[in-house]
């Protein structure tokens, strides 16, 4: 991580901390608890197993959706946009797909796929899987001409244009894509996680909020936005390794 | 080698791009000959098919008429002894200079020894760049990174479309001589296409001009003295220049 994003994020943490301090006195102290009292909890809560098996059970649905978002919505989005005619063919097809909000399905894919993880793991895949394959089609389309024909020049055959020119030239605007939709996968994590299950920070958060435990709810929120930032900065951190040129 | 024969011939050479509404005729009756160890220059007004011309010789793109033949036999796709440098370079902006150098190599499954790698760098003056990236390079290395691609080839004829034309004029002086020194020194042929009547004449043994509106060939211009870097203070030079640009003043 950068040294500049390092002192942003610490500027941002202290401006949340006397923000939430100051609104928690002015609001009382049982509908919004101070940060001492929630971080105190937070240690208390982080020590037993119990938390961690939240933190497991959301961590492995957000991983999983987000590998079989972009093994499925990642090479489709390559094949797509380098080559027209398959792209034409779909494109009604995404057009249709994109703007539904697939949230809505979710009693649908809750029936199909049985409310246990996998349902909610094909309900988040789902809403990742438009964004990341709209993004790796649309960077795969802005492939020069002249790239092309020097790929081609140098005795590079179909495979090797996937290899050399598609790939690398999509990979930025799928790490962007990654990004946006951990953001997005974490908001849709929670959702599924407050309903019909018992294990997730989901879970843990309506809970908590259930039992008006209200500082149990904000370690619950605070532990579910770290997992946010911790893979949201992980994607950067790769997009810098693998797209130095970009940066350039 | 097999370059007794016919080394390069277009004959009755026709480009027509058609999409869904229109076509478009760029290229229309070329005919043209290149023997082994030659240079050509291509001129010609903005649209005369210039390129088109080159990139149908590199195999690229697919003449609606006519036939190229290269070394003796028909030439319709990308040819493994001919090597092109586009007007950008064509570097991959992804990949390192040492990789963009090699990649024409790994395509072709030539083991390249790592003396010759060092040979080529040197004699193209880009020793030290492996690691960079073509964004942190000058035009004029770039420039340099793209014949060292194509020279690592071998090839028998290199095409270069407008390879100098983002270049400052002190540097492309000497990346035209640095043409004409790498030519003496290997055995190739190539064709250059330029829109800067100079460099035609200071490259080109023959000046080819298009014409636009004929869409075919308007002159060629023989230049037999070329071949030095002393040339361009020849008066020779200077009445070459000034005939070539008499033709394509007479195209406008």
């Amino acid at each position: 991580m950068k040294r500049r994003t390092i002192v942003v994020y610490a500027a941002t943490i202290v401006l949340i901390y006397f923000a939430w301090y100051a609104l928690s006195l002015m609001l009382g102290s049982n509908i919004l608890p101070d940060p001492f009292r929630v971080f105190a909890r937070g240690f208390e809560e982080i020590a037993t197993n119990a938390f961690w098996v939240h933190v497991e059970a959301s961590l492995l649905r957000l991983l999983a959706a987000l590998f079989f978002a972009f093994i499925l919505a990642v090479p489709a989005g390559l094949i797509l946009g380098s080559n027209e005619r398959l792209d034409r063919l779909f494109a009604p097809l995404i057009y249709l797909g994109y703007p539904i909000p697939k949230v809505v399905l979710m009693p649908v894919i809750f029936v199909l796929f049985g409310l246990g993880d996998l349902g909610k793991i094909v309900l988040i895949t789902m809403i990742i899987f438009f964004q990341l394959l709209i993004t790796t089609r649309d960077s795969a389309r802005k492939i020069d001409r002249e790239i092309t024909y020097s790929l081609r020049s140098l005795g590079g055959g179909r495979l090797d244009f996937f290899f050399h020119v598609v790939w690398p030239v999509s990979l930025p605007g799928i790490f962007t894509s990654l990004r946006i939709g951990v953001g997005t996968a974490v908001a849709v994590l929670f959702l599924v996680e407050s309903i019909a299950t018992s294990e997730g920070l989901g879970f843990y958060i309506i809970d908590s909020w259930g039992r008006a435990e209200y500082a149990t709810m904000f370690v619950g929120i605070i532990a579910l936005s770290i997992i946010g930032i911790v893979m949201y900065e992980i994607f950067e951190l790769l997009e810098r390794k693998f797209c130095k040129w970009k940066s350039l | 080698m097999g370059t007794s024969g016919k080394f390069l011939a277009l004959e009755g050479l026709g480009k027509t791009f058609q999409n869904e509404k229109e076509s478009k005729t760029v290229l229309e009756g070329v005919d043209l000959e290149l023997a082994f160890r030659d240079c050509l220059a291509i001129v010609g007004p903005s649209g005369c098919g210039k390129t088109t011309l080159l990139l149908a010789i590199a195999g690229l793109i697919a003449p609606t008429a006519g036939t190229i033949t290269f070394r003796d036999g028909p030439l319709a796709a990308p040819e493994r002894r001919i090597a092109l440098v586009l007007q950008h370079y064509g570097l991959f902006p992804w990949k390192t200079v040492a990789a963009n150098i090699t990649l024409g190599a790994r395509l072709q499954n030539i083991d390249v020894p790592e003396k010759r790698l060092r040979s080529v760098k040197k004699e193209l003056d880009i020793e030290g760049l492996d690691h960079l990236y073509p964004a942190q390079l000058s035009g004029g290395q770039r420039q340099r990174v793209a014949l060292a691609r194509a020279l690592l080839l071998s090839p028998l004829l290199l095409l270069l479309d407008e390879p100098f034309a983002a270049i400052d004029t002190v540097t492309r002086e000497r990346l035209q001589n640095n043409l004409l020194d790498v030519f003496a020194q290997r055995r190739f042929s190539f064709i250059i296409v330029t829109h800067n009547i100079e460099e035609a004449v200071f490259l080109g043994k023959r000046i080819v001009v298009l014409d636009s509106n004929t869409r075919g060939v308007k002159a060629i211009v023989e230049n037999p003295g070329m071949g030095g870097t002393q040339y361009r203070n020849d008066p020779v030079f200077f009445e070459r220049t000034t005939e070539l640009r008499g033709i394509l003043e007479g195209l406008e």
